[in-house]
């Protein structure tokens, strides 16, 4: 007998995908309308489209809402969906080219490769990025959606379901790459009749937009993933924490659980099976600390989010003290599709100990700003220069920070290391949710370093003195340091508190908020030096005040 | 003091009253008879105990007592440092600026005006003739110069001051035990 | 209930299931500091005085809420440790404005205690000056959030002993501050039942009683409630 009680097992079974009665269309025009495009009017562009279409009489032309096609630096985005290719920059008082390429398309037409940004990418949580209508069940379903829910629901046991994501690999997103298949077990086995699952969408790093990204254009497959994991640990109840600053996220989210409440694979008797599980959304109010998962739980229990001394971990005593899953928006992500293709075929991707497929948001001085997915292992300089296109204006490569404000920069020297979890930790930097911020030679490392330690130290919640004093202190001195009045001495007093706050702090916050200075101080020590000795920013960025004798 | 024939010259002990309320000049002198001990041992060449007016080279052991709140204290303390091996913040306004800081928060325009202009009715206006400006903050000694020896305390107990200047004429390292801040 | 061994600082204690690092080692004579931590109310482990090293554990824990396991080793005096928690006292006196010397709690004050255990005679880091208030609304108290540290003893003991809830926390980071009633002055406070327990547990002279001079804030001798109750009456309140 199984470890999940019978009644879950499918009572009857229907098919939910129904036969398309229209004809499908001859060409389709995806627009994208995630944040990044839509802020640039994309949608005028799809109402556009549409009249321009119609009244050129292409009756078999598809004009599609989809989510974000990645390439966020070339947006507005309008990809031809047969033949692969791609406008950018669209307008909507020129969208006569796309028409035209519309009113080309052939039956006969294979999709052409689009260059590195898109062929060396290796699509798993984003797999349906621009290519489903965030907006519709239907277009999800179509694309292979519930598919794995289906298959959880209705042949395996929940032992069999952690078995599987165990197998696969797959580890957390969110930053410190716990184990899924571990926490999962963890969260099954643990005592208590009334089990929650979470999803945490409280991305807060600078220059990090994944989480938004999957949540506004694929919401569907972040619920499938949770419903999933609350079969696997029997959990009956789910939240998902996002922050209020993702409008477009929180309403696509909103839609989508009305919709898959409505169509049964939200609520009681999901999917025609006596599994129950609903969902709830709760908005974060901008505390980056509540991304820490405790201080997340206290937000959802509606006290004052910080967070507190672990153990007891979430998964033994979480949400109103019951066993928790708390997964990141990305890990849910990949479930369905780990369930649906297999975890060895997952498993199968990546090297050593980080498998499967990573997301990343490319951001700061690089050519093709925007979102891509790769494979574990790929190395740092294929992502930045192949697929990333390099640095803008052919400027020499300086750094890439990874990791958010606990992360670190990572020089040119290291360029060719594989990207992993444990890579990166040798490297002195961290996964962290995936921003990946590049850095040419107008970049000040110091300068770098003071603004991380300016953003945990706003961010810190005031609980525990080391990161409640200790970043302010960081920053201050650091302060010191850009402009020219610090010394040697506090060079050193700043390596020493960065070791205190680093070694006493409370949660993860406080504790890596002195890895920007680690790195920087590792790589980039020259730098400092210039600015305490010489009193000169080497990348001319740091005002430096000429040493003024107090002596009247 | 004259030096006895063929002993080794007595170590040359001098105190410096910056931006302090004298107090731990005060408890200094409440070593009371054990003042003629120590200075059977050294001389006290400077400071508002004596009677000279320059701050003379070759110190051995200086003690500062206050913080370092005007430009004049900074000149002082600069020069202190360069003609003394042993500096010693003396209490705790040498130590951590103590109630001279607690103007540090409020800025000194504020601070001058609400003491000489916001309260005054007869011709109100900040001195500026004779006396020296002040530092934008009053700050403890060793944010300006090395100290040797911390001593906090307000004022630091008598028996504390003695068995400080005890180990340093003795050659010892002074023991902090038993300081600490306030009293 | 079951009783473990585990050793601190290499001596042989025992325990039972439930209790923190800091109980046992209370038991056994060995002190462990910490600022945030009063019996008689939750923990928190916010202050971090109290951290201690586990054997096999990376990370430091804090012993005021770190239950005790069968054969636990723990490290509660090192150099290292001494060295953080000197840090972390220096942080609390650099981070709001404490001028001891002027200070209602001038000698009674744990916050003075802990620095002179720790041997700290002067501040290296540095000094963030910020601009503090002081809420004198109260008939009987005032608070100087120049001299919070942000324990939240006054907190806990409000909710948790006297049931009135008064006290809470508002911001974050460094501009955390302890508040009455969402923010209103002290002395308007419709919830606060002028017990004067916050008084009693603050660690220093933040939480005051008026009309004590300066190092006159002594809280040792000072008889409970049914005191608080007299002074009261005496001053027709």
């Amino acid at each position: 007998m199984s470890d999940m009680p019978a009644a879950a097992r499918p009572v009857r079974r229907r098919v939910i995908t129904e036969e398309i009665a229209e004809e499908p269309p001859r060409a389709t025009a995806y627009v994208c309308e995630a944040a990044s495009c839509l802020s640039l009017q994309s949608h005028d562009i799809t109402v556009r489209l549409g009249e321009v279409v119609a009244d050129a009489g292409l009756g078999d032309v598809e004009i599609k809402r989809v989510g974000c096609l990645g390439l966020c630096a070339a947006g507005p985005l309008v990809e031809i969906a047969e033949t692969g290719r791609l406008f950018e920059k669209v307008t909507p008082d020129a969208v006569g080219p796309v028409v035209a390429a519309l009113a080309d398309v052939k039956q006969t037409d294979v999709r052409a490769p689009q260059g590195p940004f898109f062929e060396k990418q290796l699509r798993v949580a984003t797999e349906n990025f621009g290519r489903v209508d965030p907006e519709s069940l239907d277009d999800y379903v179509e694309r292979g959606g519930f598919e794995a829910l289906r298959r959880v629901l209705s042949d395996m046991t929940s032992t069999e379901v952690r078995e599987e994501v165990t197998r696969s690999g797959l580890r957390g997103r969110g930053g410190a790459g716990f184990p899924t298949g571990l926490k999962w077990t963890t969260v099954a086995k643990a005592q208590g009749t009334q089990k929650y699952v979470i999803c945490n969408a409280d991305e807060g790093d600078p220059g990090a937009f994944m989480d938004r990204s999957v949540l506004e254009s694929d919401p569907y497959r972040v619920l499938e993933g949770m419903t999933i994991a609350a079969f696997a640990v029997h959990a009956t109840e789910g939240y998902i924490y996002c922050r209020a600053e993702y409008p477009l996220a929180v309403a696509r989210l909103r839609s989508a659980i009305r919709q898959a409440q409505r169509a049964g694979y939200l609520g009681s008797g999901i999917m025609d099976t006596s599994f129950a599980f609903d969902v709830q959304i709760r908005l974060g109010a901008g505390a980056f600390v509540c991304g820490e998962e405790t201080a997340l739980i206290a937000s959802i229990e509606g006290r004052r989010g910080t967070p507190r001394p672990r153990p007891p971990y979430p998964a033994v005593s979480g949400l109103f003290e019951c066993p928790t899953l708390i997964n990141n928006v990305e890990t849910f992500a990949s479930v369905p599709t780990i369930l649906r293709k297999g975890p060895d075929w997952y498993a199968a991707i990546g090297v050593g100990k980080s498998k499967g497929t990573k997301v990343f948001a490319l951001a700061g001085r690089v050519v093709n700003t925007g979102l891509v997915e790769v494979p574990m292992g790929m190395t740092l300089r294929e992502i930045i220069f192949d697929i990333g296109g390099g640095i803008i204006d052919g400027r020499p490569f300086k750094a890439v920070q990874t990791g958010g404000p606990s992360g670190g920069c990572i020089p040119a020297d290291h360029l060719d290391t594989p990207v992993t979890y444990e890579s990166l930790v040798e490297l002195g930097s961290f996964m962290g949710s995936g921003g990946m911020i590049v850095m040419d030679d107008t970049s000040c490392m110091v300068d770098v370093a003071k603004y991380f330690m300016d953003f945990c130290r706003d961010e810190s919640c005031g609980k525990c003195t080391p990161c409640r004093v200790g970043t302010t202190q960081m920053w201050m001195l650091l302060d010191r340091i850009t402009t020219g009045r610090a010394t040697g001495g506090d060079l050193a007093q700043l390596e020493h508190l960065a070791a205190i706050v680093q070694r006493t702090s409370l949660c993860g916050l406080g504790q890596g908020a002195p890895n920007p200075v680690f790195s920087t101080l590792r790589y980039f020590r020259d730098e400092y030096l210039a600015h305490i000795e010489e009193r000169r920013c080497p990348a001319g960025v740091c005002t430096i005040e000429q040493p003024a004798e107090v002596m009247a | 003091m004259s030096m006895p024939d063929g002993a080794a010259p007595r170590p040359r002990v001098a105190t410096v009253w910056l931006d302090g309320c004298s107090g731990c000049h005060m408890s200094l002198i409440d070593l009371d008879e054990r003042l003629l001990e120590i200075f059977e041992r050294a001389d006290l060449v400077y400071g508002p105990l004596v009677d000279v007016k320059e701050f003379p080279e070759d110190v051995d052991v200086c003690l500062v007592e206050g913080a370092v709140s005007s430009e004049e204290d900074l000149h002082r303390i600069r020069m202190v440092r360069e003609r003394t091996k042993m500096l010693v913040a003396f209490g705790d306004c040498a130590v951590t600026s103590n109630v001279p800081g607690m103007r540090n928060p409020i800025g000194v325009q504020p601070l001058m005006d609400r003491a000489y202009i916001e309260n005054v009715t007869l011709a109100p206006q900040v001195p500026t003739r004779g006396i020296p400006p002040l530092l934008p903050t009053s700050q403890p000694v060793h944010k300006f110069v090395d100290v040797d020896v911390f001593l906090p305390g307000c004022p630091p107990h008598a028996d504390l001051i003695y068995t400080m200047l005890d180990d340093l004429l003795s050659g010892r390292v002074p023991d902090a035990a038993g300081a600490r801040f306030g009293r | 209930m079951s009783v473990y061994t585990l050793t601190i600082d290499g001596k042989d204690v025992a325990g039972s299931d439930g209790q923190t690092i800091m109980e046992v080692a209370e038991e056994n004579g060995i002190d462990i500091p910490g600022l945030c931590h009063l019996e008689g109310i939750h923990d928190r482990g916010a202050c971090r005085l109290c951290v201690v090293e586990i054997a096999g554990s990376p990370k430091l824990a804090a012993a005021c809420v770190t239950q005790i396991a069968e054969g636990m080793e723990v490290t509660a005096h090192s150099d290292a440790l001494l060295e953080y928690r000197r840090t972390i006292t220096e942080m609390l006196f650099m981070e709001r404005n404490h001028v001891c010397a002027v200070c209602v709690a001038n000698n009674h004050c744990e916050l003075q205690d802990t620095a002179e255990d720790m041997g700290l005679t002067h501040f290296d880091l540095p000094r963030i000056s910020p601009k503090a208030d002081i809420d004198a609304s109260h008939p009987l108290f005032a608070i100087d959030h120049n001299r919070c540290i942000l324990c939240l003893r006054c907190v806990r003991v409000c909710d948790e002993i006297e049931g009135a809830h008064t006290w809470d926390v508002m911001h974050r980071g460094l501009d955390t501050r302890v508040q009455t009633d969402m923010g209103i002055p002290w002395g308007e406070s419709p919830t606060c039942t002028s017990c004067g327990k916050c008084v009693q547990v603050c660690p220093t002279g933040a939480l005051f009683e008026k009309g004590r001079a300066v190092a006159r804030g002594s809280k040792r001798r000072r008889p409970f409630l049914p005191w608080m109750k007299v002074v009261a009456e005496e001053r027709g309140l």
